[in-house]
């Protein structure tokens, strides 16, 4: 979505576009299925927001629960991964297969490794007793909430448990299929050198996917993690 | 998502190596083929949803004598004698409706006209991504298979009914005697459904806004396809949010989350919110497309051009939008804010309007038409009829206060059937004789058309009519026994007519599967425009080759120019017919040809 405004004239495409849109099909496509997406997060965005603030008892502090420092650099991580699918597709744009190469490895790579840091976080607050139907019984989120139950939310905290897991698990599930699908292109087109400048439809649909997907996560992270 | 960035949009493929039987027929690209699989796989899910319906009859009109062949239902379902168990009416009641409207109704509506019409009547190749086509398709089969897997699971399928309020259907196992697995699978199902819905409506709008012949503009398209196109845009919005409410819901009663479970601070009401966000425009995913087919039948039965196509077109529009912001009428009872309430109740009146400009204009189309009354304009026709007793008693349950009087009980099932059955499934009777012979390359038998439609209009409405009765005498929906009720006794007579003539209208559907799968082999020959039609599908032989067009069509005018003076003898003019006032389109971007 960066790269719309910022290659427009650049946006005229040299690949066989339909009447109609003036946007070739794969592209429209895309954008059709991201509206759609969006609604599909909208459902559960607008769950937490009513449930979280229809709930009579206090909700959980996110940094007493959660582990914000590292969940900002999985943030950072993301946003990163945007920035060289931006590169990569300006590469392939100007013709540039080795830039192309390079750039959608690491962007790859970076969502590959955001996955990889979300599993890790699932794990750790299961094991500190953060689950889908809030705290385990005995665990040690359960004893702090105990002591502290406004800080930690504890009456609430089987609606914190379900929101959280199910809204950050569909966004992790939307990356995986982003990164299966890019590695997929990677084998398939781009390694054999099938993109060039005056086809890049792939690149520039797949990358339609991944910036939405990042944005998706910069909302989750600031209504999750920060308020 | 890479298939979206494969499937390269098939030009100029007219000519294709032939293909095995299983390229061919069943993992078809081919827009028509996946239209005919659609055809036939909700067709058997009609006859699913029907035989349902036929024993909730029995037990509303016999109740307590055992079901005729009941022994064959395990012990679950029926008692030793053959009598259904209130928990398997439940069950019955619940089925009926998910079948019917996520694997009959909205699949033959959306699922065969949409695959089928759009490349053929806006002159193009195929859809612009056949293998997403493809996916949808089986996608949806294997939707319709896990809803069934729930008859086969020990505690058989959902109780909840099939708006699967909360929350009954999130703890199943405090609020029902444990029936999980069933459902669990119609959760699962309605997922996968929706995963087809998008993949599919991604598909019809693309194709629609970038696939279209030269020539065929925005206002030159049959309102068929402005109506699917509008379908197309309610169903890629509406159905994730159905998805993301049934994701949820499955949640709650698989990995213990609390959305909808109030003893854990969840919200019941959220998953009515949910649903019925979800639940009007999918109303209108229901009804729309049989408007469009309608008008295009209703223009042609009547050899006049629609009357006020743009009003037409804009009232689609309108309609499509304000579905959005009508669903709260399904909560009146839900212990809504009055303020609200009314609110609601405005946006929802207001609908009326547009609907009604759909009607005049129908009427207006008809007036003074040259009527053929061939079997689809009869079925069109009654769709008119049967959709305004349909909308009108909509108008009594938009009014708040008439609503809390009439509220779940058979005035709302009467009124649904109206225009879900009188309404959707009458415009598919028509469709469906209508476009045979682009489909088969034959003709259904006219005859056995015409008794199945009058024997069907005639049951139909001694079947739906006396339910407005018998709700206002306050029958309640989902009620397995009204003789146990002192007040409702005396209608029991009624409720016994009514089944009987079910299961006359039952009875009656035989004779359209036969004529539909006799006239498969034995029908007459279809001639290449058997109804005079001006649309683009007709410049195609019978049934329409792989890959449509050799060379596209160009498009010179609407679809609709019947008895037209230019057309000189013929009381039609194709849309691609060339007259020497014709000017080429603008926008062709086939190679001009030498002047």
């Amino acid at each position: 979505m960066t790269h719309a405004t910022a290659t427009v004239d650049q946006m005229r495409p040299p690949f066989p576009a339909e009447p109609g849109a003036g946007v070739y099909s794969n592209k429209l496509g895309m954008w059709v299925f991201l509206a759609s997406d969006v609604m599909f997060f909208t459902a559960l965005i607008g769950s937490y927001i009513i449930l979280r603030f229809g709930v009579t008892e206090p909700w959980a502090k996110p940094n007493f629960v959660l582990n914000v420092p590292l969940t900002g650099f999985n943030t950072f991580l993301l946003i990163c991964s945007s920035v060289s699918m931006v590169k990569a597709f300006a590469a392939i744009s100007r013709g540039d297969q080795k830039g192309l190469r390079l750039w959608l490895l690491l962007t790859i790579l970076a969502g590959a490794s955001f996955v990889g840091v979300q599993v890790y976080e699932y794990i750790k607050l299961v094991g500190h007793g953060f689950t889908p139907t809030g705290y385990r019984e005995g665990s040690l989120l359960a004893e702090h909430a105990a002591a502290d139950p406004v800080t930690y939310g504890a009456g609430a905290a089987g609606l914190y448990g379900s929101t959280f897991f199910t809204m950050t698990g569909f966004h992790g599930f939307h990356v995986t299929c982003g990164v299966i699908s890019m590695t997929y292109l990677y084998l398939t087109k781009v390694l054999p050198g099938k993109y060039s400048a005056h086809d890049y439809r792939g690149i520039e649909t797949i990358g339609l996917y991944w910036h939405f997907v990042d944005l998706v996560w910069i909302i989750l992270f600031t209504i999750v993690y920060l308020i | 998502m890479t298939t979206v960035a494969h499937a390269a949009p098939a030009h100029g493929a007219a000519h294709h190596a032939p293909m095995g039987f299983w390229r061919k027929y069943i993992f078809s690209t081919d827009h028509k083929i996946i239209g005919i699989q659609f055809l036939f796989v909700s067709l058997f899910f009609l006859l699913v949803g029907g035989l349902l319906a036929m024993q909730i009859r029995w037990q509303l009109g016999f109740p307590g004598k055992p079901l005729p062949g009941g022994g064959i239902l395990p012990d679950a379902m029926v008692s030793p004698e053959g009598v259904i168990l209130p928990e398997y009416y439940i069950q019955l009641v619940t089925m009926h409706g998910t079948f019917m409207v996520f694997f009959a109704i909205m699949p033959l509506l959306v699922g065969v006209y949409a695959n089928f019409l759009i490349p053929l009547k806006l002159g193009a190749h195929d859809m612009a991504f056949p293998r997403i086509n493809m996916a949808s398709f089986w996608a949806a089969f294997l939707a319709g298979l896990i809803m069934l897997a729930g008859f086969f699971v020990p505690t058989g399928p959902s109780w909840a009914g099939w708006t699967m309020y909360a929350p009954l259907s999130a703890r199943p196992d405090l609020y029902q005697s444990g029936v999980t697995q069933g459902q669990i699978l119609w959760c699962i199902s309605i997922v996968v459904l929706g995963l087809s819905s998008v993949m599919g409506s991604v598909n019809y709008i693309t194709t629609i806004i970038n696939h279209r012949a030269p020539g065929m503009t925005w206002f030159r398209m049959p309102l068929s396809i402005w109506a699917l196109f509008i379908t197309a845009i309610l169903a890629v919005l509406a159905l994730p949010v159905l998805q993301g409410a049934a994701i949820m819901l499955m949640f709650d009663q698989t990995i213990g989350t609390h959305f909808f479970d109030p003893l854990a601070g969840g919200q019941a009401l959220l998953w009515q919110h949910l649903f019925w966000f979800f639940g009007h425009p999918e109303v209108y995913i229901l009804i729309l497309p049989a408007m469009g087919m309608v008008s295009d039948i209703v223009a042609n039965g009547s050899r006049k051009p629609i009357f006020g196509y743009h009003s037409m077109v804009f009232a689609i529009v309108a309609i499509g939008f304000l579905g959005w912001i009508v669903w709260g009428h399904h909560m009146f009872m839900s212990g809504m804010n009055p303020t609200l309430g009314s609110s609601f109740m405005i946006s929802t009146l207001v609908i009326a309007v547009p609907s009604a400009v759909k009607v005049f204009n129908w009427l207006g189309t008809m007036w003074r038409g040259n009527l053929q009354f061939h079997v689809p304009m009869l079925n069109a026709v009654a769709f008119v009829a049967m959709f305004t007793i349909g909308g009108l008693s909509g108008v009594f349950m938009a009014a708040t206060p008439v609503d809390m009087f009439i509220h779940d009980t058979y005035f709302i099932v009467a009124h649904l059937h109206y225009v879900l059955f009188g309404g959707s499934l009458f415009a598919l009777f028509a469709a469906i004789t209508y476009w045979y012979p682009k489909m088969f390359g034959r003709m259904m038998s006219e005859r056995l058309g015409k008794v199945h439609f009058w024997l069907t209009f005639v049951t139909y409405n001694l079947v739906f009519f006396p339910m407005h009765i018998i709700g206002m005498g306050g029958q309640m929906r989902r009620l397995y026994d009204p003789t146990v009720y002192d007040f409702l006794k005396p209608q029991q007579p009624m409720n016994e007519f009514i089944s009987i003539c079910a299961f006359a209208l039952f009875a009656t559907q035989f004779l359209f599967a036969f004529n539909f799968l006799w006239s498969l082999k034995k029908g007459r020959k279809a001639e290449q425009n058997p109804w005079h039609d001006n649309g683009l599908e007709w410049s195609l032989p019978n049934p329409a080759p792989h890959g449509n067009w050799e060379r596209v069509p160009t498009v010179y005018r609407g679809p609709y120019e019947f008895s037209a003076p230019e057309a000189g003898q013929a009381d039609f003019l194709p849309q691609h017919v060339k007259l020497p006032t014709d000017r080429e389109p603008v926008s062709a971007t086939a190679p001009a040809p030498p002047h």
